[in-house]
């Protein structure tokens, strides 16, 4: 993969997201994503097909048929073969696994994948209705207002329950600390411009309230509302010299595992993502390597919880330690392992179908040192990264295992 | 009859009127949740919005839903609970619909006053005319069997006054809300020894359901707010009339429209704020309350004269500002009123002149809306805000002082005039009342 490229996150955190003024629509995004890319391989007649992941802009946007978008973004891409993929938050790594499979197929040399959505269209209470889309329908009735925040903050209520909440809150704090201040050295992040001092006083001073909103999360531990897109070329060998680009400035997928859970079921253990930790296990095997040699990782933190729960299930902490772990700034940008480097879901912001291209163009940017200000260290000994996407409560999952092309 | 009873059959006079139409919200919302209580099915429950205009009423309704629909979003996660048992409302959009249809469904938009006649509770809120009130309450009290409650929005006439003209035996009490009725916290409860204690126990009980602030005003004309509020304006007025001896009128009344707002770190300046209510209405209350007070003079000839000019403020349907005393865009001042000329000079002409006649604020200065949301720090920036005010020479300041000391006069006269029932009650009332950052009676300048 290579040639990535970010939209700005556009949502409230940004100076100019003004929610009563018209805003730019879906493809907007989409062109912009997707001729980002185009410009770094040698413009669109060198794509072979494109497929574009998103969620729910049937209802976000009153959109559906997004394939039909990608011949939008240049007219070469006309009578190309396109693909739309849907599975929740992680349609976006659906979209990169459309292509991966594509690619090694040998149906196509190179695809260029787009993640997108804009979700700012609506009041949040409505696009809590459109996000629980995620979720059974059938539960939905006895679920929470804000459905999802209410599936997550429960598995916080078992985390607290089982370890402590006081305890487990020091650890969400510094996953949102993190979040901010990774996002604050990134310029298309969201919260990019966030100029609070004291973090963690804003965060203690937010006891979560289940009469306002839900009751085992105050809205730091959630992830952003977000308008954006993604995009990046999937190649092979053959695709990336048709392009002209250097193995140094590619990444090479070393592994990747789909995992899909039963909708239907509730989670075998609120206190695990055990659908994630079936995914790490996997790809890790596949690309025949421990967590012990990943430089950085982007997860999915669609709330704070998750994050915690992600270090458990990449096996960094024990269960019921992740909290200490990450209160520790392990995952901080300078710690053991660098996490969500410029700020994840809650600190970049978290376009859902988008997504799951974004972690991938955020890997390829730290494994290629493109990531600017927020480029941390990829010592020469551990030189691996990892994307985790992740799609409903822990149900649809694509984790993926990277190097720079040229090792 | 228990208050569920009471609230079955309402009616609002003057539903389409500004207070009128909050109080139909208010209530609107009241009377839906009481009837969504399990112990409630089956019963009807009815609001009537009178009003005798046909077109104010078309307004109301779209006012009503946008309001409710507002409110729904923001209780949602109660309402899910609320109505758990619908198997067919799943998405909060099915059950925001559903509640604002509820609330909708039980307003009957009238312009007849029959309807009151099987109420059990009268809101009235039409205008401030005696005659008026007099007419409309005496008609339903004889017509109606049901011996209706009625709660006065009146914010100078006397209680006891109407009780005696219409006839009501004490079934009348004073129950002032604050503009917007839906936004401020505010309600003036006005009783009178005729009223029954189950009656005052209502108002209290049905003001805290609608989670407002009660202060008891004892029956006085103008009772607290206006009490306060009017004696505040004629001192502005009289300081500007005062200052136009000097300076040109329109820069007067910039200045002292600076002094009340920025030196007294108010939310408005006092002749923003007689625009707000409109310069009509503080007149008619001045009218109203003068005839029973003994010792002052509560008129001013410049209302008087503003008013024969046709210059009257208040806001357009849209709760836009119309020009007053100041000229508005965006509901911003950026002109003042010269009467000699009928039109409105530009701020922008001598404002850097008169910014530096008043003097600089001092450094300590910070905004009202800076200061009033401090909450912990509050109390001790304002303390030595005032301390550096109290020291400073500039004719901002001095005129700051004056006012200031003027505001605490005021405040301490409706307490041993028997208006308020303690110091406490004043400073409550213009804290959320008229959302100042600190009461009248304070120490500040002592």
């Amino acid at each position: 993969m290579a040639a990535g490229y970010n939209t700005v996150s556009m949502g409230t955190g940004r100076k100019e997201f003004n929610p009563k003024k018209e805003r730019a629509g879906l493809e907007y995004y989409i062109k912009e994503a997707g001729q980002g890319t185009l410009k770094q391989i040698g413009g669109a007649k060198n794509v072979d097909e494109g497929s574009i992941g998103n969620f729910m802009a049937a209802r976000f946007n009153k959109q559906g048929h997004l394939a039909g978008f990608i011949p939008y973004i240049d007219e070469e891409l006309q009578w190309k073969p396109c693909i739309r993929t849907e599975g929740a938050c992680a349609s976006g790594a659906l979209a990169l696994m459309s292509g991966m499979k594509s690619v090694l197929a040998e149906t196509a040399e190179v695809v260029l994948t787009v993640g997108v959505e804009v979700q700012n269209t609506m009041k949040a209470i409505y696009g809590a209705d459109v996000l629980a889309g995620a979720g059974w329908f059938k539960n939905r009735k006895n679920g929470h207002a804000y459905f999802f925040p209410g599936q997550f903050s429960d598995r916080a209520k078992a985390y607290y329950d089982k370890y402590g909440m006081e305890y487990s809150r020091k650890g969400m704090k510094q996953w949102f600390v993190n979040a901010i201040e990774n996002a604050r050295l990134c310029p298309t992040a969201q919260e990019y411009e966030n100029k609070v001092a004291d973090l963690g006083g804003l965060y203690d001073g937010m006891t979560p309230n289940g009469k306002a909103f839900v009751d085992s999360l105050n809205v730091l531990d959630c992830s952003k509302v977000s308008d954006g897109a993604s995009a990046i070329a999937i190649m092979s060998e053959e695709g990336l010299k048709r392009c002209g680009i250097q193995k140094s400035e590619a990444v090479q997928v070393m592994g990747y595992a789909q995992v899909e859970r039963n909708i239907t079921d509730d989670p075998p253990d609120k206190t695990e993502l055990t659908t994630i930790k079936k995914a790490v296990h996997r790809t890790l095997e596949m690309a025949g390597i421990t967590i012990n040699d990943l430089a950085t990782i982007e997860v999915h933190d669609c709330f704070s919880i998750a994050g915690i729960l992600s270090t458990e299930a990449l096996g960094f902490a024990e269960p019921g330690k992740g909290a200490q772990f990450v209160a520790d700034r392990n995952t901080a940008r300078d710690g053991r392992i660098p996490i969500n480097t410029t700020g994840g879901l809650i600190g970049w912001g978290h376009p859902t179908g988008g997504t799951g291209v974004h972690q991938a163009v955020t890997i390829w940017e730290q494994l290629t040192g493109r990531a600017g200000a927020a480029q941390v260290n990829i010592p020469a000994g551990r030189p691996y990264g990892m994307t985790i996407n992740m799609g409903g409560d822990d149900v649809t999952v694509v984790a993926i295992v990277y190097q720079r092309g040229d090792f | 009859m228990n208050y569920e009873e009471k609230l079955q059959n309402v009616t609002v006079l003057g539903a389409a009127g500004k207070m009128g139409s909050g109080i139909l919200l208010l209530t609107a919302v009241e009377m839906a949740d009481l009837s969504l209580k399990s112990e409630n099915k089956g019963k009807t429950f009815c609001l009537n919005a009178m009003d005798v205009s046909q077109e104010g009423l078309a307004g109301l309704m779209k006012y009503l839903k946008d309001q409710v629909m507002k409110l729904a979003e923001k209780k949602t996660v109660v309402l899910r609970h609320t109505y758990r048992e619908r198997a067919d409302l799943i998405e909060n959009e099915d059950i925001i619909r559903e509640y604002v249809f509820d609330v909708m469904n039980i307003v009957r938009p009238v312009t007849t006053v029959e309807s009151a006649y099987n109420s059990s509770l009268i809101f009235e809120a039409v205008i401030e005319n005696l005659d008026l009130k007099k007419k409309l309450l005496s008609q339903i009290n004889e017509n109606n069997p049901h011996m209706p409650w009625f709660f006065s929005n009146t914010s100078s006439i006397p209680i006891h006054v109407l009780d005696n003209a219409a006839k009501l035996d004490g079934r009348i009490l004073g129950f002032h809300f604050y503009n917007p009725p839906a936004v401020q916290r505010l309600v003036e409860l006005i009783t009178t020894p005729n009223n029954s204690t189950e009656m005052i126990e209502f108002a209290k009980n049905y003001a805290r359901n609608l989670k407002k602030v009660v202060v008891l005003s004892n029956d006085f004309a103008g009772f607290i707010g206006n009490g306060h509020f009017m004696r505040d304006a004629l001192h502005g007025i009289h300081e500007a009339e005062r200052l136009a001896k000097e300076v040109p009128f329109a820069e007067a009344v910039y200045m002292m429209n600076k002094v009340s707002q920025d030196f007294l770190i108010r939310p408005m300046g006092i002749f923003q704020l007689i625009d707000y209510v409109g310069i009509d209405v503080v007149q008619f209350i001045m009218k109203v309350m003068n005839p029973y007070l003994k010792d002052e003079d509560l008129h001013s000839d410049l209302l008087d004269k503003m008013m024969n000019m046709g210059v009257k403020g208040g806001q357009r349907s849209d709760g836009s500002q119309k020009d007053g005393f100041l000229k508005y865009e965006r509901n911003k001042p950026v002109g003042v009123y010269n009467p000699v000329t009928n039109s409105y000079v530009d701020i922008a002409e001598f404002q850097v002149k008169c910014d530096e006649k008043l003097g600089g604020l001092p450094d300590s200065w910070k905004p009202w809306k800076i200061v009033n949301f401090s909450k912990d720090k509050k109390e001790s920036m304002l303390i030595s805000y005032f301390n550096e005010l109290k020291a400073g020479k500039t004719l901002g300041a001095e005129l700051a002082k004056k006012y200031h000391i003027r505001s605490k006069e005021i405040g301490n006269k409706l307490v041993s005039d028997k208006v308020a029932n303690n110091k406490e009650d004043v400073n409550t009332v213009m804290l959320t009342g008229f959302f100042h950052a600190y009461g009248p009676v304070n120490e500040y300048m002592s």
